[in-house]
């Protein structure tokens, strides 16, 4: 074990100040002792003979002349078979394991393994004794609930390695050797089902990095038609505070056609986490028949949890989504809240007495929140297959406004921005994402010449509300008042979606496809109506009839006698002149 | 044992600073001098240097003061003898009451285990429309009151907690008017909820540091009876006073402010109180409703902004009543499934017409001609407001949503409503 060691010499909420005598590393853990207790830390500056440490942990009790041990060792997580549907803090403790442990509450300095160490895994070997292999290549592979987990060339490993011992097929526990490779320097390198990480460094064990073309279906209409998302993307969700961050991002975590979804609960309510906790294991998966829970990984951290293990939380979740990635699987990263993160920063940052920038935010914010975004995308692996870690952050800006250093950073990085709008949340329109200032790059699943129509008709619809504004219902021409009514019905039946009804509430691709050609017809449609009045209450019962259309299974007979009655609504007011 | 010192080195606002060695970090200490003795927690160390917060604060305080290290954190008695007793934000009797002193327990413990919370899922019964119907109240809610200065926040806690079924109301308040403190105090006896409660009052004109102390007095009691299978309500006031004794204290520790000269931790430090609101697996639960008095009627302030994110939403007091735009219940879609069929449609549809009408109330501002559908909006608007929003209403959920319906029918054709026809069927009442 390493000796090292140093000497709490000051205390400042979670800041250690440390005096040492041997080396230290920038960024190595270390563990403060109080009685019988070890509080994991970080350090995070070296001046001379001092380290500043951040403490995981509440520090309160720790004095002046308390020992420091030092690891030597990165931040690392481990990374094997039996990470998917567990529930981890920010440092990898399992919680449900904590709380047998320790009970309702959370105990500072105790550690659990990651990983089940007593659990074996049916481990059927792919490599043969004398194979060439480089990092992230497959050994072999263990079956994990849905998936066939790769156990692969732990990805530290440099350069072309040879296979001089593989085990047969049979069960294995993670820290069982299963192989035995030589490295160039002809050393040998015991490969266990289990290899560990450091967290705040990309795993690039791939071929080539792509450029993400492909949606990925949310099931959300606006996002998926309008605001899409793409395989191996990133995108941002900012929003005031209940504007519907959360539950847009509950909904994709169920819906999202992905095979492993993440959730990084990231300094925010606990009470979110334990719905997903507990629901989750109840539901379906439709794509698998399985629960949605053998394919979720839940990285919590939440608001009263230790501060500095929220940053920790935002890497942890990353790396091991980097991980499943490697196997040749399209990952979703959900991270709610970013900003509690770069809070995170801030009040380290002002700990350490660094010269603040804006909203006093450290300077290196801005680069910090790149790279975390640039650990999301789309590769080509080493045997050609193709994986991708999706990331979609929420954004939370002080008092609602984007002009402000964490929304602004982020939108410099990201390929969509579904911006939530306190006007649409506050007259009830769900998803609240704002139709006018949302923007994505990424290609959608349906016809982008008809959603480009669409959108325009929403601004022109925008235009004549503005206008109206101003010179009253009277001074708009009939013309002008049925684009405003259009742009309505688009809003209210299709941008709104009911995340609470069992049809409703998700919409396939397919299904979108159908829908929206439909409506992009409707919008085309020029009709003729006496007068304002008679307009208006054609388009309310258009709404109420296309609403419950929404509501029923395309299957269903129902839907086709809607449909038909939608089109009868519609050849009566249309304008064949 | 306790190590004692004497000679202060610096003494600046509320914390004082002494050479002092093995002392734990935020352990308490003794400080007494001619004015008397006060408690005082360790905030800092610092090569040798220990700075302390004073409770009763700096004012009078010698540099030969003596400082005696206790070797704990803050503590509180626990036991059933609290109920029906006040004490203040040291935890000391505040009324004529024997000293307690019996099993104490540390403030301001470690959070609850993620894996032991459930999905909160009882309602809580206000008999205010705007609650039970728009916003619903679901035991282990943290909730809080956004109002500006002058509106009726304290008798809306106070009513909401007299009407809630609960077995132990706790009281936290914080720079409370001392009339405030009496209104509260005197109510609760005379709903004979006295004995089922606890005051721990902090009045404006004590030491700002007790504010600090307030909440985790408050809620360490809690947690206890929460653990003991009691259902509790926390109710706290005014969390504003509380944050604002925290930016007091951080300015005199010349931290770097990061917000209107709030600290950069101020939503951890909100977020560390909100969170203790729980429904434990296997006992009981705390439901947390605090005012938060947003200054300049500003919910862009540093503080009812960063509550509004820590919370399970918001009710939005002003000029008497709860607005309907701006107020939220987070966990309303827990509960209000269950209640009756027509509940959450009710709830939509309600807030959707609402949001027309004012739209309308906007265009009659500004002279516009008002077309026949602006004209049933008005009516609508109008007996919503004075029907449903007016905090003198209290009537139990299934009677409001009948009104609701009532008002729907008075006002609209039910295609004008966007309401699904299945319901429609069902409930839209025969003229
Ligand atoms: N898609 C939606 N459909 C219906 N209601 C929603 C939707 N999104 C949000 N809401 C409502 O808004 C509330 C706040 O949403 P939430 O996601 O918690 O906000 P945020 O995370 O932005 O603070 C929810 O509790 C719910 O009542
Ligand atoms: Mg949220």
């Amino acid at each position: 074990m390493n000796e090292k060691s140093g000497t709490i010499i000051g205390v400042s909420g979670n800041l250690l100040t440390v005096e040492f005598t041997k080396a230290v590393v920038q960024n190595e853990v270390a563990y403060a002792v109080t009685g019988s207790r070890r509080l994991k830390s970080e350090v995070i500056r070296i001046r001379g003979t001092y380290a500043d440490l951040q403490v995981f942990e509440d520090t309160t009790g720790l004095r002046e002349g308390d020992r420091v041990e030092f690891t030597g060792e990165l931040l690392a997580v481990e990374l094997g078979p039996g990470l998917l549907t567990q529930i981890f803090d920010g440092l990898q403790n399992p919680l449900p394991q904590l709380a047998e442990q320790c009970g309702f509450f959370l105990q500072r300095g105790v550690y659990l393994d990651a990983l089940p160490r007593d659990r074996s895994w049916a481990f059927t070997p792919t490599a043969v004794a004398g194979d060439r292999v480089t990092a992230g290549e497959t050994l072999g592979t263990v079956p994990e609930g849905i998936f066939q987990h790769r156990i692969m060339v732990p990805f530290k490993l440099k350069g072309a390695l040879t296979v001089e011992r593989i085990v047969g097929p049979g069960d294995y526990t993670v820290g069982e050797p299963i192989a035995t490779l030589r490295d160039a320097d002809d050393e040998p390198v015991q490969v266990t089902l289990m290899q560990r990480w450091p967290v705040k460094i990309p795993i690039r064990a791939y071929a080539e990095r792509l450029r993400p073309s492909e949606p990925l279906v949310t099931k959300v209409r606006i996002v998926d038609t309008f605001y899409p998302v793409a395989r191996g993307g990133t995108y941002c969700i900012p929003g005031p505070f209940g504007a519907g961050k959360t539950v847009l991002q509950q909904i994709t975590s169920r819906y999202a056609d992905v095979d492993i979804v993440i959730i990084a609960a990231c300094g925010e309510r606990a009470g979110e986490v334990v719905e997903t906790l507990r629901e989750f294991p109840q539901l379906t998966d439709p794509r698998t028949g399985k629960s949605l829970m053998e394919r979720t990984l839940i990285i919590c951290n939440t608001s009263s949890m230790p501060v500095a293990a929220r940053e920790a939380s935002v890497y942890t979740a990353v790396t091991i989504a980097e991980y499943y990635r490697q196997m040749g699987l399209n990952v979703l990263l959900l991270a709610d809240s970013t900003s509690r993160w770069a809070q995170a920063l801030r009040e380290m940052s002002g700990r350490l007495e660094e010269i603040p920038g804006e909203e006093a935010f450290p300077a290196y914010l801005e680069s910090v929140i790149a790279a975390f975004y640039e650990r999301g995308g789309i590769v080509r692996l080493k045997d050609g297959s193709l994986g991708s870690v999706t990331i979609g952050g929420t954004v939370s800006p002080a008092g609602g406004n984007f002009e402000e250093p964490v929304t602004q950073s982020t939108l410099k990085v990201v390929g969509a921005f579904h911006g939530l709008s306190r006007e649409r949340s506050d007259q009830r329109r769900f998803p609240a994402i704002d139709p006018l200032d949302s923007w994505s790059q990424y290609p959608g699943v349906v016809s982008a010449d008809q959603v480009s129509f669409a959108r325009e008709m929403l601004h022109a619809g925008n235009d004549v509300k503005q206008m109206m504004k101003v010179v009253g219902e009277e001074g708009t021409s009939i013309d002008d008042f049925v684009v405003f009514l259009k742009s309505e019905y688009l809003d209210a039946v299709y941008l709104q979606q009911d995340a609470y009804h069992d049809v409703d509430g998700a919409s396939s691709a397919e299904r979108q496809r159908y829908v929206f050609d439909r409506i992009h017809r409707m919008l085309r449609c020029k009709m003729s109506f006496d007068d304002k009045d008679g307009a208006r209450r054609f388009f309310q019962r258009l709404t109420q009839t296309t609403r419950d259309w929404n509501r029923l299974e395309q299957q269903s007979t129902e839907f086709r006698q809607i449909e038909q009655q939608i089109e009868q609504m519609l050849a009566e007011v249309s304008d064949y002149a | 044992m306790h190590k004692v010192y004497h000679g202060i080195e610096r003494i600046a606002g509320n914390v004082i600073t002494v050479q002092a060695t093995g002392v734990g970090y935020r352990e308490l200490a003794q400080v007494s001098s001619r004015q008397g003795t006060s408690l005082a927690q360790v905030i800092r160390l610092e090569g040798g240097r220990v700075d302390l917060q004073v409770f009763a604060g700096g004012r009078g305080i010698a540099t030969d003061a003596e400082i005696r290290f206790l070797g704990h954190t803050m503590q509180v008695p626990f036991s059933q003898s609290l109920l029906g007793r006040v004490f203040n934000g040291s935890g000391q009797a505040r009324d004529k009451g024997p000293r307690i002193s019996e099993n104490l327990i540390d403030i301001g413990g470690p959070s609850v285990n993620p894996a032991k919370r459930i999905i909160p899922r009882h309602m809580v019964r206000t008999g205010i429309p705007m609650i039970d119907v728009f916003n619903t109240l679901v035991e282990s809610q943290k909730l809080p009151i956004f109002s500006v200065a002058g509106e009726p926040y304290n008798p809306l806690l106070a009513r909401i907690a007299l009407q809630a079924e609960v077995d132990v109301i706790i009281l936290g308040g914080m720079g409370l008017k001392h009339d405030d403190y009496l209104y509260f105090r005197d109510l609760l006896e005379e709903n004979g909820a006295l004995s089922r409660s606890v005051l721990f009052i902090h009045t404006a004109s004590d030491p700002v540091v007790e504010c600090l102390l307030v909440p985790d007095i408050a809620l360490a009691v809690a947690e206890r009876f929460a653990l003991q299978n009691q259902r509790v309500l926390v109710l706290l006031t005014d969390m504003t006073n509380f944050a604002d004794a925290m930016k007091e204290v951080a300015i005199t520790m010349e931290q770097i402010p990061s917000n209107r000269g709030y600290p950069g931790d101020l939503y951890s430090q909100l977020a560390a109180r909100y969170e203790k609101a729980v429904d434990f697996d296997t006992a009981g639960s705390i439901t947390i409703l605090a005012v938060t008095t947003m200054p300049g009627d500003d919910v862009t302030h540093p503080v009812p902004d960063n509550t509004g994110y820590i919370t399970e939403g918001q009710f939005y007091l002003r000029n008497g009543r709860i607005e309907p735009f701006g107020s939220l219940s987070r966990l309303k879609q827990l509960v209000n499934d269950k209640t009756r069929e027509d509940h959450r449609t009710i709830m939509n549809t309600m807030i959707q017409l609402y949001a027309s009408y004012m739209e309308t109330l906007e265009k009659q501002s500004m002279g516009f001609r008002m077309s026949p559908w602006d004209s049933k909006l008005l009516k609508y608007g109008q007996r919503f407001e004075n029907e449903l929003m007016d905090l003198k209403v209290n009537i139990p959920l299934e009677q409001a949503l009948d009104l609701c319906w009532q008002i729907l029918a008075d006002s609209f054709d039910p295609a004008e409503t966007g309401i699904a026809s299945k319901l429609t069927h069902r409930f839209w009442p025969n003229h």
